[in-house]
C-alpha cells in the first residue's frame, strides 16, 4: 500500500511507515475529500432550504453530520489510527474528547439551570433560552 | 542495529560507506516520533481552548441583549464559500504531502503555495464578514452573543493567520534546504495543524452559523 510508486529513495520510503504513521495515499485523501464535501453540503442544504420543518430536528441532524465529518477528517486527513505512535495519539485524543464533552455539556447544563432558576421573571423572558 | 552499522563502516571502509550514510539518514526518525506526538498533544490542548470558547458561545449564543440575532446577521452563502476555501486548502495540503513523500520538491512547493492562497482567501472573506458586521453596529461590544461569536471565530482566524505565517516560513526553508528530514518533520507538523484547524471549522460552521440561524 505504501509502495505504489516504483523506486522510492530510501528516506522517502521511510517517511510514511516509521513510527507507525499510516502512509498518505492519493486514494485516502480523495476519499476523505469526497466524504467531506458531501457531509458539508448536506447540513447547508438542510438549513438553507429548510428541508426539515422542525428546527430541533434540523439542529440534531446538523450536529450529528458535523460529528461524522470530524471523524472523517481525523481518519483521512489527520491519519488517526490505533497504531500511530503506539496508540498514544489515540489515547490523547480520547482523553481530550472526554474533557471537551465534560466542559461543553457541563457548562451548558449548569448555565441553563442558572438562567432558569436564578433570574428574575422579566429578565428570564429576555434571555429566551 | 546502530552498533553493527558503525562496526561495518570502520571495518570494511569503501562499500560500507553507503550503509553509514543510510544510518545517518535514519537516525533523525527517533526525535521525529517524539516531535509528532508532542505536537499532537499541543493540538489537543489547543482543542481545550476551543472547547472553552465553544462552551461560552453555547451559553451566550442566544443572549442578544435586544440586538441583532444570528438569523439576521449570518450570510450562509458566504459561510459556504468560506468552508469550501478551507476544505480545498486541506486537500491541496494533502497533495503537497503526497509530493513530498515522493521526494519531489517543486510540486510540493507549488501545492503549498496553492494551500496558502486558499488560506488567504478564507481569511479575506472572514475579515470582510467582520468588517461588514462591525460596520452595521454588530461589533463584539453589542451583545454577549456577538462577544462570544467574535472570540470564537476570531481565535480560529488567528490560528489560520499563524498557520499561513508558518507555511510561508516553511516555503523558504524548503526552498533553501530541500526535503531534508527536518523539513519533512515540519511539513508533517504543519499538516496536522492545518487539518486540525479544518476540524475546528467544522465545529464553527455547524454550531455557530448553521445552528445560529435556526429559530
Amino acid at each position: 500500500m505504501s509502495h505504489d510508486h516504483t523506486t522510492p529513495g530510501h528516506d522517502a520510503a521511510h517517511a510514511g511507515e516509521e513510527g507507525g504513521h499510516a502512509p498518505s495515499t492519493l486514494r485516502g485523501y480523495m476519499t476523505g475529500f469526497a466524504l467531506s464535501v458531501i457531509l458539508t453540503v448536506i447540513p447547508f442544504w438542510l438549513v438553507m432550504d429548510g428541508v426539515l420543518t422542525d428546527p430541533g430536528a434540523t439542529a440534531l441532524a446538523v450536529l450529528a453530520i458535523g460529528a461524522v465529518q470530524m471523524v472523517v477528517h481525523m481518519v483521512y486527513f489527520l491519519h488517526m489510527n490505533p497504531r500511530s505512535e503506539g496508540g498514544w495519539t489515540l489515547l490523547a485524543l480520547i482523553f481530550t474528547v472526554i474533557i471537551v464533552a465534560i466542559a461543553l455539556a457541563g457548562s451548558l447544563w449548569v448555565m441553563y439551570h442558572l438562567n432558569v432558576n436564578m433570574m428574575p421573571g422579566h429578565l428570564h423572558d429576555m434571555s429566551s433560552m | 542495529m546502530s552498533d553493527t552499522h558503525i562496526l561495518h563502516a570502520s571495518a570494511a571502509g569503501g562499500p560500507a560507506a553507503a550503509d553509514a550514510s543510510r544510518f545517518i539518514v535514519r537516525e533523525p526518525h527517533h526525535p521525529e516520533n517524539g516531535t509528532l506526538l508532542g505536537f499532537w498533544i499541543y493540538l489537543m490542548s489547543d482543542c481545550l481552548i476551543f472547547a472553552c470558547l465553544f462552551a461560552v458561545y453555547g451559553v451566550q449564543g442566544r443572549a442578544y441583549a435586544g440586538g441583532p440575532t444570528g438569523a439576521q446577521l449570518f450570510d450562509l452563502p458566504l459561510v459556504a464559500v468560506n468552508t469550501a476555501m478551507l476544505l480545498l486548502s486541506s486537500i491541496t495540503y494533502g497533495f503537497a504531502m503526497l509530493e513530498s513523500q515522493r521526494g519531489r520538491l517543486r510540486p510540493t512547493l507549488a501545492w503549498l503555495v496553492v494551500t496558502g492562497l486558499f488560506g488567504l482567501a478564507f481569511l479575506g472573506l472572514e475579515l470582510h464578514e467582520f468588517h461588514h458586521l462591525i460596520g452595521h453596529g454588530a461589533g463584539p461590544g453589542r451583545s454577549a452573543f456577538l462577544s462570544s461569536f467574535f472570540a470564537l471565530v476570531g481565535t480560529h482566524g488567528l490560528h489560520v493567520t499563524f498557520g499561513i505565517v508558518w507555511l510561508v516560513t516553511l516555503l523558504f526553508q524548503l526552498g533553501r534546504h530541500g526535503l531534508i528530514p527536518e523539513n519533512r518533520r515540519r511539513l508533517m507538523c504543519l499538516s496536522m495543524f492545518w487539518h486540525f484547524l479544518d476540524v475546528v471549522w467544522i465545529g464553527v460552521f455547524t454550531f455557530v452559523y448553521l445552528m445560529g440561524v435556526l429559530p
